[in-house]
C-alpha cells in the first residue's frame, strides 16, 4: 500500500460520508457565516478555507458531559432509609477530527499531559482520545492574529496530528503521521498520493512564511518575571477586559471545568461543563474570600498558566498554540501576543504611554 | 463497590454519627458502605476528601480523624454555602459519596524528635486535630507538643471533648483563647497571633503548624518570623475552591502548584518560592 494518499476535490464529501459510517466525524461546517466544528452529516456544508471559529476541543471535552448518573432508592422495608446507585459510562465511539488546523491538534497534546500523563488519568478524556483520529489540514492562508510559529508550531506542523492533509489544486494530499493515521488510506475514495508529494511539500513550506511572528519567538519562553509580577503592568494591558471569558471558551488549550449536580425526583446526574478562569466566581470560596478577585489577577493567571506555570511543569512546553482565536474574537481587542511581546521584550514603559518604545506596533491597539 | 479507576466516581458511604461542634460547625463520622473498602482504605494525616451529597454537589474537607483510629472517617463542616448547608441537614444513616484520599500530607516523619507547636483558629483546628491525635498515638516519637487554639467565643471552639482531654494530659500544653471577654470564660482572651507573642515559644528544634482563617494565618506567619522561626519550619495547610481534587480543573493553583494535588500542606519556604500571596 502507498504511504501517502490523495482525495479528489469532488470526492471529498463522499470520502467524509464513508468515514462517518464507522465514526463520528467532527468537521468545520458553515452555520450562517460562522465556521464551527460539529459532527458531520450529509446535510452539512463543509468549510475548509479558513480556521473554524471554535476549536475542535468539544470532540474530546464536550461543553457539558455526564460524569455519572445517580439514583436514590427507598428501602422497601424501612421508608426512612435511602440507598444510592451510581452509574458511569466511559465507553465512547470511534471519532475523527477532520480538517482541524495543526495548531488545534497541538492543543490536544497540551491536554494529554494534564488529563492522561498523571497518576489519576481522566477516563472520559482518555476514553475519547484513544478512539479519536486527528486529521489536520495544513493552513494555507493564516488568519489575522495567528502566531503559531512564535510558539513552536507551523501551518504544516505534523507532530501532534495522526494525519496531515494538504489542500492542492485538484484535491487533498494525505500523509499519515502515526500508526493510527494509516487507517485513513484504506477509505475507498483515497487514491495513491505519490505523484503529489512534491507539490504538497512545496505548499507546506510556502505557508510557513505567511504566518505573523509578533514576538520573534522560537518556542522558548523568556518572560520577564519582574514585569509579570508588576500589578501596574496588568492594570495597563488588560484594563479594557470585560471578563466575558470568550477567550477561554474559544481557546484550544484552555481546559478548566466545573462540576455540578442536576436532579429531578430521585434521579440525577453529575455534570462536567467548561468553565473559565476569567470569571470572578471561578475561584470564589464559600466564605466570600476570593484569591483572584480582580480581572487583573485573573488575566495574569491565564497568561501565567500558558506561558510560565505550564512550561514549569512540562519541560518548557508553552500551553498556547498561537491559533489567534482569543485575539480575533475578543470584543475589546485584548491581544495576548501583544502582552507576551511586552513581557519578553522588557521594553514596556509604564510611565510612557506612547508605543514608540515598546518595539511593538500598537498603532491600532488601544492602551486604555 | 471496590476501588475504582474513575477518579470522579465517589465511594458510597453512610453517616454513622453527627456531632454538633459549634452553632455553625458539625462533624460527621462516616464509614464506606463496602466493608472491604473500609478495611483497605489508607491515608496520611492532612489528606483531604471530597464529600458528595448527590443532587447538590461536592465540597472538600480534611479527614480530621487520624489513620491510627480507623473505626470511621471524620469530617467537620462549617455551614457557609450551598453544599455545606445541605450537609448540615444530614442525619445518621444518610448516604453520601466520598472521594479520598486526595492531596499531600504533613511531613510527620521529618517532625520526629522535634518540639511541635500547633496554632489553630476556628475550624482551622480540623487538619491540626488529625496530626495532634496521630502524634498522641505515637507520643514517644515527638518532643514537647503545644496547642494554641482560639475562636471568637467559647461556644465557637471545636472538638470540646478533645480540648478537655488535652487539657488534662501532662504531655500536651494546651493554650486556649477567645477574641474578647465572655461570661464564664476564665482563660486567655485576645487574637491567636497576639497570644502567640505572649507565650513566645522558642524556635529551637521546633516546628510550627498553623491553620485558620486567612487573616489569622497572615499574622501568625509574621509573628512566627519575629520569633525567629525559619520558613522551612513553618507548615500550613491551605484551602481553595476545588472541584476535581486531582489537579485538572484549574481553580486552586498557586502558580504551577495545585492546592488539591501538590498541597494542601505547604511550608512557608515553599509558599514563598511559589510567590503565593499570603
Amino acid at each position: 500500500m502507498a504511504d501517502t494518499g490523495f482525495v479528489q476535490k469532488e470526492k471529498l464529501k463522499d470520502f467524509l460520508n464513508e468515514l462517518s459510517k464507522g465514526a463520528v466525524v467532527y468537521a468545520p461546517c458553515l452555520e450562517g457565516d460562522t465556521v464551527i466544528f460539529k459532527p458531520f452529516d450529509a446535510a452539512a456544508t463543509l468549510c475548509l478555507d479558513r480556521p473554524a471559529n471554535n476549536p475542535p476541543k468539544l470532540a474530546m471535552l464536550p461543553q457539558s458531559e455526564t460524569l455519572f448518573s445517580f439514583k436514590y432508592k427507598k428501602d422497601p422495608e424501612d421508608s426512612r432509609k435511602m440507598s444510592v446507585e451510581l452509574e458511569a459510562n466511559t465507553d465512547f465511539p470511534e471519532a475523527v477530527i477532520f480538517g482541524t488546523r495543526p495548531c488545534d491538534a497541538k492543543g490536544f497534546r497540551i491536554y494529554d499531559r494534564v488529563y492522561i500523563d498523571t497518576n489519576t488519568p481522566d477516563p472520559y478524556y482518555k476514553g475519547r482520545r484513544e478512539k479519536t483520529m486527528i486529521a489536520s489540514l495544513c493552513c494555507a492562508s493564516p488568519s489575522p492574529g495567528c502566531f503559531c510559529v512564535a510558539v513552536g508550531g507551523s501551518p504544516a506542523y505534523r507532530e501532534d496530528s495522526d494525519v496531515l492533509i494538504t489542500g492542492l489544486e485538484k484535491g487533498y494530499f494525505i500523509e499519515p503521521v502515526t500508526e493510527k493515521g494509516k487507517a485513513i488510506l484504506s477509505v475507498p475514495q483515497v487514491e495513491d498520493g505519490s505523484q503529489y508529494v512534491e507539490e504538497a511539500h512545496k505548499k507546506q513550506s510556502e505557508s510557513h512564511a505567511l504566518v505573523n511572528n509578533p514576538f520573534a519567538g522560537d518556542g522558548q519562553h523568556e518572560i520577564s518575571r519582574a514585569l509579570f509580577d508588576l500589578d501596574e503592568f496588568w492594570e495597563r494591558v488588560v484594563s479594557k477586559c470585560l471578563s466575558c471569558g470568550a477567550c477561554t471558551y474559544l481557546c484550544p488549550t484552555c481546559y478548566c471545568f466545573n462540576i455540578t449536580d442536576e436532579q429531578s425526583l430521585d434521579n440525577g446526574e453529575r455534570i462536567r461543563s467548561w468553565d473559565g478562569c476569567m470569571f470572578p466566581h471561578f475561584t470564589l470560596e464559600g466564605s466570600g474570600h476570593n484569591p483572584r478577585p480582580t480581572k487583573f489577577k485573573r488575566f495574569k493567571n491565564r497568561v501565567g498558566h500558558k506561558f510560565i506555570y505550564y512550561p514549569e511543569k512540562y519541560n518548557g512546553v508553552i500551553a498556547c498554540c498561537g491559533c489567534g482565536r482569543c485575539i480575533r474574537h475578543c470584543p475589546v481587542s485584548v491581544d495576548i501576543s501583544e502582552i507576551i511581546s511586552y513581557l519578553r521584550g522588557s521594553q514596556f514603559e509604564l510611565t510612557n504611554e506612547s508605543s514608540e518604545n515598546t518595539g511593538v506596533d500598537t498603532n491600532s491597539r488601544e492602551q486604555k | 463497590m471496590t476501588e475504582n479507576n474513575n477518579p470522579y466516581l465517589p465511594d458510597l458511604a453512610t453517616v454513622v454519627k453527627v456531632i454538633e461542634e459549634t452553632p455553625n460547625i458539625k462533624s460527621y463520622q462516616v464509614i464506606f458502605n463496602d466493608p472491604d473498602r473500609m478495611k483497605s482504605f489508607s491515608y496520611e494525616p492532612g489528606q483531604v476528601g471530597q464529600l458528595s451529597v448527590f443532587g447538590v454537589g461536592e465540597s472538600t474537607f480534611v479527614i480530621n480523624s487520624p489513620p491510627t483510629r480507623m473505626d470511621y472517617l471524620q469530617f467537620s463542616v462549617m455551614k457557609v454555602g450551598e453544599v455545606t448547608s445541605v450537609i448540615h441537614e444530614l442525619h445518621e444513616g444518610d448516604q453520601i459519596g466520598i472521594r479520598a484520599p486526595l492531596g499531600n500530607w504533613f511531613p510527620y516523619e521529618e517532625m520526629k524528635g522535634k518540639k511541635i507547636l500547633f496554632i489553630g483558629g476556628g475550624i482551622g483546628l480540623a487538619p491540626l486535630r488529625t496530626l495532634i491525635l496521630f502524634m498522641l498515638d505515637n507520643r514517644a516519637d515527638y518532643g514537647d507538643i503545644t496547642v494554641l487554639y482560639g475562636s471568637r467565643t467559647p461556644p465557637d471552639l471545636c472538638y470540646k471533648d478533645d480540648l478537655q482531654e488535652w487539657a488534662s494530659r501532662t504531655d500536651v500544653e494546651l493554650v486556649l483563647t477567645v477574641d474578647t471577654e465572655y461570661p464564664g470564660w476564665d482563660k486567655r482572651t485576645g487574637f491567636v497571633p497576639t497570644v502567640l507573642n505572649e507565650i513566645a515559644p522558642s524556635p529551637e528544634g521546633a516546628i510550627a503548624i498553623t491553620c485558620g482563617p486567612p487573616i489569622m494565618i497572615k499574622f501568625v506567619l509574621q509573628n512566627l518570623a519575629k520569633l525567629n522561626f525559619k520558613d522551612e519550619n513553618i507548615i500550613t495547610t491551605l484551602e481553595a475552591r476545588m472541584k476535581c481534587g486531582i489537579g485538572i480543573c484549574g481553580r486552586c493553583n498557586i502558580g504551577s502548584k495545585y492546592i488539591c494535588k501538590d498541597g494542601p500542606v505547604f511550608s512557608l519556604a515553599q509558599l514563598k518560592e511559589y510567590q503565593a500571596e499570603i
